[in-house]
């Protein structure tokens, strides 16, 4: 184990671990921004599952509104992507 | 309306599915907005920003197709099925996403902010632009505005 610790203070350099907090910053912009979209997506079709299965007839609208809706909770994260490639790919 | 209990896993939708046309017009629009997209990605980034602009309207125009095909397949099976394909679509998609980004990321050409601009301003952009036709059309035919009869347009 503490052969380990030296390995690591040895091999790290400053500019290495600023590219490592960026990488992990990243990485857990793109988890944290893929969690809640997830979530909303969940409510939204769930929603609009329950709403067909009561009123079939207004099927054609309800999943309109809801293709629509997933589309806009995706925009988040696909912003938290796209931080995530200019952060740290 | 029916009082019924009414399963979704043994519920199935026939008929048009109105997913395809919502993202075929994104499509066609698309395919409208990419010369604008690419022109103003060469201004910032030069030839490198507009194959990158080109390569990420792609991502999100077979990302609208991707997602509305999924769903209008899975539509005529059953509710839960489509449930299912909602959920792990999105996971699928943005695992498709990623793995499109990470396949270039190291090219030549690559500029990595025209393509993230691009990807959220086009996604975005053309949802917005779409959404003003579907809430205009929502309530076809019976309460569907008409240009002539509005009482705010007789000019």
């Amino acid at each position: 184990m503490e052969a380990l610790i030296h390995i690591a203070a040895a091999a790290v350099d400053p500019a290495d671990a600023k590219k490592a907090n960026a990488a992990i910053g990243a990485g857990f912009a793109y988890g944290l921004a893929a969690i809640g979209p997830g979530i909303g997506i969940g409510y939204v079709v769930g929603k609009a599952i329950e709403a067909m299965a009561r009123q079939p007839e207004a099927a054609g609208m309800v999943r309109t509104t809801m293709f629509l809706g997933i589309a806009f909770t995706e925009a988040l994260a696909l912003i938290g992507f796209v931080v995530f490639i200019l952060l740290g790919l | 309306m029916s009082n019924e209990s009414v399963s979704p896993m043994m519920t199935r939708l026939e008929g048009d599915a109105p997913e395809i046309q919502v993202s075929l017009d994104i499509l066609k629009r698309g395919i409208l907005v990419t010369p604008i997209i690419v022109a103003v990605c060469s201004v910032f980034a030069g030839m490198d920003g507009a194959i990158s602009a080109v390569y990420a309207i792609a991502i999100v125009l077979i990302n609208f197709l991707f997602a509305a095909g999924l769903m209008a397949v899975t539509a005529r099976i059953s509710l839960g099925l489509m449930m299912g394909a909602a959920l792990f679509g999105y996971l699928l998609r943005l695992g498709l996403i990623f793995l499109a980004v990470f396949l270039v990321r190291d090219t030549s050409w690559i500029s990595l902010g025209a393509l993230g601009g691009t990807i959220i301003i086009t996604h975005l952009g053309l949802l917005v632009w779409e959404l003003k036709y579907i809430s205009i059309s929502l309530t076809y035919p019976g309460l569907k505005p008409s240009a002539r009869k509005s009482p705010t347009n007789q000019r």
